[in-house]
This record gives C-alpha cells, structure tokens and sequence, in this order.
C-alpha cells in the first residue's frame, strides 16, 4: 500500500513541475519524474505477498508462489523509449537556445524559426 | 494565481486516483494470462527467465517496434545537433588517478556487459540491460582521455547489420515454419547456453545494437562542447 | 518492514528539492538519486530484470545528458 502512495505523489509533484515552472529545462525534468511514478505503479500491481521471483533456476520450483511477469515485460520497453524521449526534447532545448539566446518561454513568442 | 489553480485542479486528479487505487487489493492472487505464461514457458519456448521469454517469444513484435524508437530517436538526435563545420572535442585530460582506474576499468565493463547479454535466457538481463553497460563503460574513456576516439563508420555498420539479422531471423520463421518470429531451431534441454531456439541470437542482436546506438548518441553529444 | 517507508520518505523528499531548487546542476542530481532508490524498491517487489535497466539506463545515461545540455545553456534559472 506504500508503493501506491509514492507512485502517485511522484505523479503529482511532476505534473506541477510541468504545469507551473518557467524555465524549459525544469519542465524536461518534470516529466522525467512523471515517467519514473508510473512504472513503479505498473510494477507494483502484479506484487503476491511472499513471493519469488519469476526464473526457474533450482529444478523444484513451482510456478504457484510466482510473482505476475506480465508488468516486468511492458515496464522493460518503457524504460527505454522514456529516455530516447529526454534525449530528443534536450537537443531541442538546445536548437531554441542557440536561436533565442533565453529559456524563459513567455520570451519565445514566435513561431517562425 | 496560476499556482493555485495547478494545486487545486492536481488535489481533485490525485484524489479520485487514489480512490480507484485503493479498491485493488495490494499482494492477492489474481487468475489471468500470467499463470499461462508461467506454467508452459519451459516446455514451448524453452528459456527459463520467463521475462525474456515473453519480451522476445510470445510479444517479440513489440521489442521490434521498440528497437525502431530507438533508431529513430538516435538518428533525429544526430540531425537536429548537425554541425557542417564539424568542430572536434576539446575537453580537458583528466588527472592522473582517473587515467589509471579508466584504463584498468575499461575491458572489465566491455565484459561484464558482453556476459549480461549472451545469458539473457539463463539469469536476469538481456539485450536492452546489457548494451546500456557497453555504452556506460565507452563514455568513461570518453571522459578520461582527450585523444580516445571511435570512428563513424564502424558504429553505423554494426548497427544496420545487428538490425538486418533481427528481421531475418523474423523471416526464417515465415519461411520454415508458421508465422513471423516463430522458433525453427531445436529446443534444446532448459538450463544450457545453447538451448531455447532463436532467443540467444535475437537477444545477441539487439545487445549489439543498443551498445553501438547509445554510443553514436554520446558522441554526437560531446562532440558539440567547444 | 520500516525500510521501506524510510525509503518512501527519502525519494518524497529528493523529487520536491529537485523540482524547488533555483541551480539546476543540483536538480539534476536530485532526479539521479530517485533513480537509485527507485532501483531497491524495484529489487524488494521481486523484479531483477527492471532493478539492472533502471540502474543502469536511469543513473548514468539520463543524468550525463542532462549536464550536457546545462553545459551549453544557463546554469542558474532565471
């Protein structure tokens, strides 16, 4: 029951961190932030109270005292695509400062490069 | 004025999250598609992590899917930062502790990394966990040595040809068997490096190039530092 | 079973300094230090295979892009 609670106020202090600040680059960390809370959540739905994890590596193991494999699966490819994410957002961050010199994006007004 | 209304409008969202959240009940046992997996992954596909064998066996189309992300975040990366004057790296040499620990550090964290993925089927890794070690342990010579340098060409050719072999292991499958990606070497008995079909040469693949592709990345990041 | 919400409580703390903070060079090491945490908790709901990614993709790699990108633009906000 903790592990919901943190996932979901790690959501939360993200989302203020993308809605409120100013500057771009706390926006990129917020939501780098936001992507870290929603993988714990998926993990920890598929928790079993005194389980193992799922490899068979002695002969006798049972697959009845398992935990759920199916989270582990999607949150492997997820972690991955949230980096590939921060790293196209930063070079962009770097492309609008070479061209506007500032980060303050009520500064960036127009459209056109 | 804008603060108060971000913290008013993220209580209500928390708050019927929460609500939802707290009718799963944490740590039962649920009947679903997991239990199938668990109980036949050692006589279908083989492999005893049933982790890898559900990424690259029974949803190996998703990990193609991802690979293809990947590949296009790096090279959009690549595009965006392009120089046509092509300036070098000129950071600084480091001291002299660092230049002794990297040089002694470097091959360990090649082979460390190499391991990790080979046994992708046998204990916990695979592809993804593996070229992530590769590329950490090339930007630490990245860090330590003005004059370390990889050359351009190798990393795209190795690239392209991991990718190659990925989809043609996916053909060999339409030819001999079923479907795409379908396994048509033999099984094997479970617990030996040689076992579990096609998954040790598409997991061999993928570490292959994910090592080469984090690597590009980097380079193209520090070579833009004046 | 008291680690645990000792754990909860550190990375409550790391995400609010990393979001608060005016030098973002040290915001960054606060999202670095979610990642380790997060990387034991991934290892006590028995998950080795997202334990070794999250440590090795979220602590090195994540973090070295971000202090490049601070490198070439302001390293204070406003």
């Amino acid at each position: 029951m903790v592990y919901y609670i943190t996932a979901i106020l790690l959501i939360l202090i993200g989302m203020y961190a993308i809605l409120t600040k100013k500057n771009i680059i706390k926006i990129v960390i917020g939501l780098s932030i936001v992507d870290s809370g929603v993988n714990l959540l998926l993990i920890s739905i598929g928790y079993i109270k005194n389980g193992t994890a799922p490899i068979f590596s002695v002969e006798g193991l049972t697959p009845d005292k398992m935990v759920d494999p199916i989270p582990q699966a999607l949150v492997l490819t997820a972690i991955v695509i949230g980096l590939g994410v921060t790293a196209v957002a930063l070079s962009l961050v770097i492309r609008l400062y070479d061209h506007h010199k500032t980060l303050n994006i009520n500064k960036i007004r127009k459209l056109k490069w | 004025m804008r603060k108060v209304t971000a913290i008013f409008v993220l209580a209500i969202f928390g708050f019927y999250m929460l609500s939802v959240f707290l009718t799963i009940p944490f740590g039962e046992k649920r009947d679903n598609v997991g239990q199938h997996y668990l109980a036949n992954t050692v006589k279908e596909t083989g492999a005893v992590n049933t982790v890898t064998s559900i990424v690259v066996s029974y949803r190996g189309f998703d990990t193609l899917g991802e690979v293809t992300v990947l590949f296009l975040a790096a090279t959009g990366l690549g595009a965006i930062l392009f120089d046509k004057k092509g300036k070098k790296r000129r950071l600084q040499h480091a001291s002299l502790i660092v230049r002794v620990g990297a040089h002694l550090l470097y091959p360990l964290i090649v082979l460390l990394g190499a391991y990790v993925f080979v046994h992708g089927h046998l204990t916990p890794g695979g592809g993804f966990q593996g070229g992530a070690i590769i590329a950490t342990g090339v930007l630490l010579m990245f860090m330590s040595y003005r004059s370390f340098e990889t050359s351009h060409k190798a990393l795209i050719y190795i690239e392209s040809l991991a990718g190659i072999v990925f989809v043609l292991a996916g053909f060999s499958g339409l030819i001999w068997g079923q479907s795409f990606l379908q396994n048509v070497l033999p099984l094997g008995e479970p617990g030996r490096l040689l076992s579990a079909g096609i998954i040790p040469i598409i997991y061999i693949a993928v570490g292959f190039k994910v090592g080469a592709e984090l690597t590009g990345l980097l380079d193209n990041l520090l070579k833009t530092i004046k | 079973m008291i680690m645990i919400y000792i754990l909860a409580v550190i990375i409550i703390v790391a995400a609010i300094f990393s979001v608060k903070q005016k030098d973002l060079l040290l915001a960054v090491i606060g999202t670095s230090a979610i990642s380790v945490i997060l990387s034991i908790f991934y290892y006590l709901l028995q998950a080795p295979d997202v334990a070794l990614t999250e440590a090795a993709i979220g602590v090195a790699l994540s973090t070295i892009i971000f202090v490049i990108a601070i490198k070439k633009t302001e390293r204070y906000e406003e």
